[in-house]
């Protein structure tokens, strides 16, 4: 094919899936404001995303505070180390790597499972037949992924944070000798309500764009077991660049000042 | 007396990009009518149930339900309309993540808030009518057989008592006795309801036991439409090779000519 015709092919698929998302985003931003509302169901979900997923960003969160105590010791000035590290494991940890690495986490975890539960519906008919007994899909099934997703995403974040910071802390005091009250005392003095609301409004905006990009692909998803596979890779791929990129301008936005 | 007529399709085209499915549908059925429409796979006969049942929009013509314009509608009026419809899918739909009670009550839970012990009413008396006992109601789909499957999403298409009831390919995949068993339930249902009914198949045993009208739908088009009676006579050479099963006709069999 002529490579001209493709590129025009491409940009002209690249355009209309953006129309078909943005209809999407329309539309499930009018059935998260306008009742019915599910609460059973927001909560069903709430549970799925926030708590099951509590593990996994746990451990995450533990390792990653504690990598970064060890990176800055190595790495650093050893004179005044006890205040630069706990200085900057907490500033780290709840600036950018606890939301983003938990939202990445929960991408891979919830993002993958909402795909391909809506995929799996959409396959075998379950959508069609919720419209056929007067029940709106984006209500009923889209509505209650996003708010909960939304809602756990702070929640989830925040402990992250703390067991980020405590990640650094076990390091520090236990490998790295620290004194403990004062590595306490040097993370309470560096930390700022603006560093954890922070990235607590991050997580909320990466748990929407989790539970969007789960919905998105699992409700369009066609061509069997192979089209669910597929729209569960999508997702997973398009809720991560989304997230980071949504990170940088976020980051911009509340740091440029 | 003229009986009125439920739904009546006139001039209804549907194209999917280039590919044309629909080439103009006219279609009516009456009141208490059971209409069952055959053709070969790919012939059209989803995509014209779909687009009566609102889950398509055709691209011209007109789909009257109950004397409403349906092709114009918003989704809150259609999710009215579908309020007189019950929808049995080909491999019965059912959703996995509730109880055989919550999916047959689905409509009367979601529509009409009815209270829990007021739904399993409702779902029992329903399961019963389709011969099925009350210990499936805890039960899963998943704990059901192919036939099993059918029977209760027959239930649930019923459970509402709708005047207009669809069945898509209603024995398909099913052994020749439970294919018998669900021709009699629907004749028995439809009876017991009052109700009218459109079924698309290819299976002949059960056109021949279901239907009042028969339409024979070929490449997008009804090439031939009468009583049940008419249709073994009839000089339509695409028709008799139909119903015979002839390799041998006008009828284009890929991989044969």
């Amino acid at each position: 094919m002529n490579p001209i015709a493709k590129i025009g092919q491409l940009t002209l698929r690249f355009i209309a899936s953006v129309g078909t998302l943005s209809i999407f985003i329309a539309r499930s931003s009018v059935a998260v404001t306008r009742p019915p509302y599910y609460l059973r169901l927001v909560l069903q979900q709430m549970l799925r995303i926030g708590y099951f997923s509590l593990p996994v960003v746990a451990l995450t969160s533990f390792f990653t505070g504690g990598v970064l105590a060890l990176q800055i010791y190595y790495g650093g000035n050893e004179f005044n180390s006890e205040v630069i590290v706990a200085s900057i494991v907490a500033l780290g940890i709840t600036r950018e790597l606890g939301p983003v690495l938990g939202g990445l986490m929960v991408a891979g975890r919830v993002s993958s499972a909402i795909a391909a539960e809506i995929g799996t519906m959409r396959v075998t008919e379950q959508i069609d037949a919720l419209t056929t007994l007067s029940t709106d899909p984006f209500k009923y099934l889209v509505a209650p992924r996003v708010l909960a997703a939304i809602l756990s995403m702070p929640l989830l974040v925040l402990l992250a944070d703390i067991i980020g910071v405590m990640g650094g802390f076990v390091v520090s005091t236990q490998l790295l000798d620290f004194n403990a009250p004062l590595y306490v005392q040097n993370t309470i003095d560096f930390i700022e309500f603006d560093d954890v609301s922070s990235g607590l409004i991050k997580a909320s905006v990466f748990g929407y764009i989790i539970a969007i990009m789960g919905c998105f692909n699992g409700y369009f998803s066609a061509g069997g077991a192979q089209g669910v596979g597929r729209a569960t890779t999508n997702a997973v791929v398009s809720a991560s660049i989304l997230i980071l990129s949504a990170n940088y301008i976020m980051t911009s936005l509340f740091f440029s000042s | 007396m003229t009986k009125k007529n439920l739904i009546e399709l006139s001039g209804v085209y549907k194209s999917f990009g280039k590919k044309e499915v629909l080439k103009g549908i006219d279609l009516s059925i009456e009141e208490g009518q059971s209409v069952v429409v055959i053709g070969g796979s790919g012939s059209g006969k989803s995509v014209m149930m779909k687009t009566i049942l609102g889950l398509l929009k055709p691209d011209t013509g007109s789909i009257k339900v109950n004397g409403i314009e349906t092709t114009e509608l918003n989704e809150a009026h259609q999710h009215e309309v579908n309020k007189l419809f019950g929808m049995l899918f080909q491999n019965g739909a059912l959703f996995d993540s509730l109880t055989i009670w919550e999916n047959v009550a689905f409509a009367a839970i979601q529509n009409n808030k009815c209270s829990e012990e007021e739904a399993r009413h409702i779902a029992r008396e329903a399961l019963e009518r389709v011969g099925l006992g009350p210990d499936l109601l805890d039960m899963t789909p998943a704990a059901l057989s192919g036939g099993m499957h059918k029977r209760v999403g027959l239930a649930r298409a019923i459970a509402n008592r709708p005047k207009i009831l669809f069945f898509d390919e209603p024995t398909t995949g099913l052994d020749p006795i439970m294919t018998d068993v669900i021709n009699h339930l629907i004749r028995e249902c439809v009876q017991d309801l009052g109700a009218s009914t459109l079924t698309i198949t290819h299976d002949m045993s059960s056109v021949r036991a279901i239907a009042d009208k028969v339409a024979f739908l070929y490449l997008g088009k009804i090439i031939w439409q009468g009583a049940l009676e008419d249709m073994q006579d009839s000089d339509n050479a695409y028709l008799t090779q139909f119903v015979n099963g002839d390799v041998e006709g006008p009828i284009f069999v890929e991989g044969t000519q």
